[in-house]
């Protein structure tokens, strides 16, 4: 088994994603240059940054780069497709997921841990986890602010494809705790076939306890042990 | 022939823009308080063509595929003939 981290001008947390597969996971990972060849992959990691310096919109150009066409194929043969911060900017421009992700409802910079409550436990990416369980994992961006319009977001509802909300120690989905202004506190979505992930907090910053939380490593788990049973 | 074309992107009606939005505060701090402040992006470049209709095709397919966002945005383009 082996995962392909890709690499664009300006990812920056490539390496971060790249050492917690290798050497925290414990799997085979590439890091792969946006110009090389995408093959004998079994999953995909789009990780955070910003490349192409955010110009046009966040994601839009490394959407269009044409190793985005391999990914496309691996989706289309079910296997794991991650988009983190950045990666999901990549993978909502690139059409793999639905709406779109808008400057922060307060334009900064947003960068702290925030509690995550796993809304589908089923998953290639979250089946390690328990429904409504609540997660600790930071965040880091300035275009995280998620938009659909009214139907894709009831698509998303009925068809259990909301992965993660912002919450309150409660579990519940409030205002003061939606760090960007997210529709319905939103942070990660997943395709139709439920085999496309794209979340904007970061699992790689929370794979190990000495960072304050271990709780990203499980969606890096759970993605292996799909590959395993595929 | 070459035309000549404009193409000016912004967010869809009623869709909330908080950089319009601090900067629409930030002038109503410097005593210029005003309603509706909007933002766009404009894009202007030459492209060659048989018509001025097939110029306007082309320049939408860019716009369709990468200079805007379908989702969020809408888009006016304007062709002329240039020189």
């Amino acid at each position: 088994m082996k995962i392909a981290v890709i690499q664009f001008g300006g990812s920056n947390c490539d390496y971060d994603v790249h050492y917690v597969l290798t050497e925290v996971v414990g799997v085979d990972a590439d890091l792969v240059w946006y110009k090389d060849e995408l093959k004998g992959y079994d999953g995909v990691v789009v990780p955070g940054g910003f490349s192409y310096g955010d110009y046009l919109r966040a994601g839009a150009i490394a959407a269009r780069a044409p190793i985005m066409d391999d990914v496309r194929k691996m989706a289309d043969k079910g296997l794991p497709v991650i988009g983190i911060c950045n990666g999901f900017q990549i993978l909502v421009e690139s059409g793999l997921l639905p709406g779109a992700l808008m400057t922060n409802r307060y334009p900064k910079f947003k960068c702290q841990w925030v509690s995550l409550r796993v809304d589908n436990n089923t998953s290639p990416f979250t089946n390690a986890f328990k429904k409504g369980e609540i997660i600790n994992i930071p965040i880091a961006h300035m275009e995280g602010n998620y938009f659909a319009d009214d139907t894709t977001i009831s698509d998303l509802n009925t068809q259990d494809r909301v992965a993660f909300r912002y919450v309150d120690p409660q579990g519940q989905p409030t205002m003061d705790v939606n760090p960007n202004g997210s529709i319905e506190n939103i942070a990660g979505v997943l395709n139709a076939r439920g085999n496309v992930l794209g979340m904007m907090p970061h699992p790689e910053r929370a794979s190990e306890e000495i960072l304050g939380s271990a709780d990203g490593k499980k969606i890096f788990n759970s993605m292996i042990d799909y590959i395993s049973s595929f | 022939m070459q035309y000549h074309a404009e193409v000016t992107i912004g967010l869809k009606n009623g869709m909330l823009d908080p950089e319009a939005a601090t900067v629409q505060k930030a002038l109503e701090h410097l005593g210029y308080p005003t309603d509706n402040l909007k933002m766009q992006k404009r894009f202007i470049l030459d492209v060659n063509a048989s018509s001025a209709d097939q110029a306007h095709d082309r320049v939408d397919e860019m716009c369709m595929r990468l200079l805007a966002n379908p989702v969020i945005h809408n888009y006016d383009i304007v062709i002329e003939e240039s020189g």
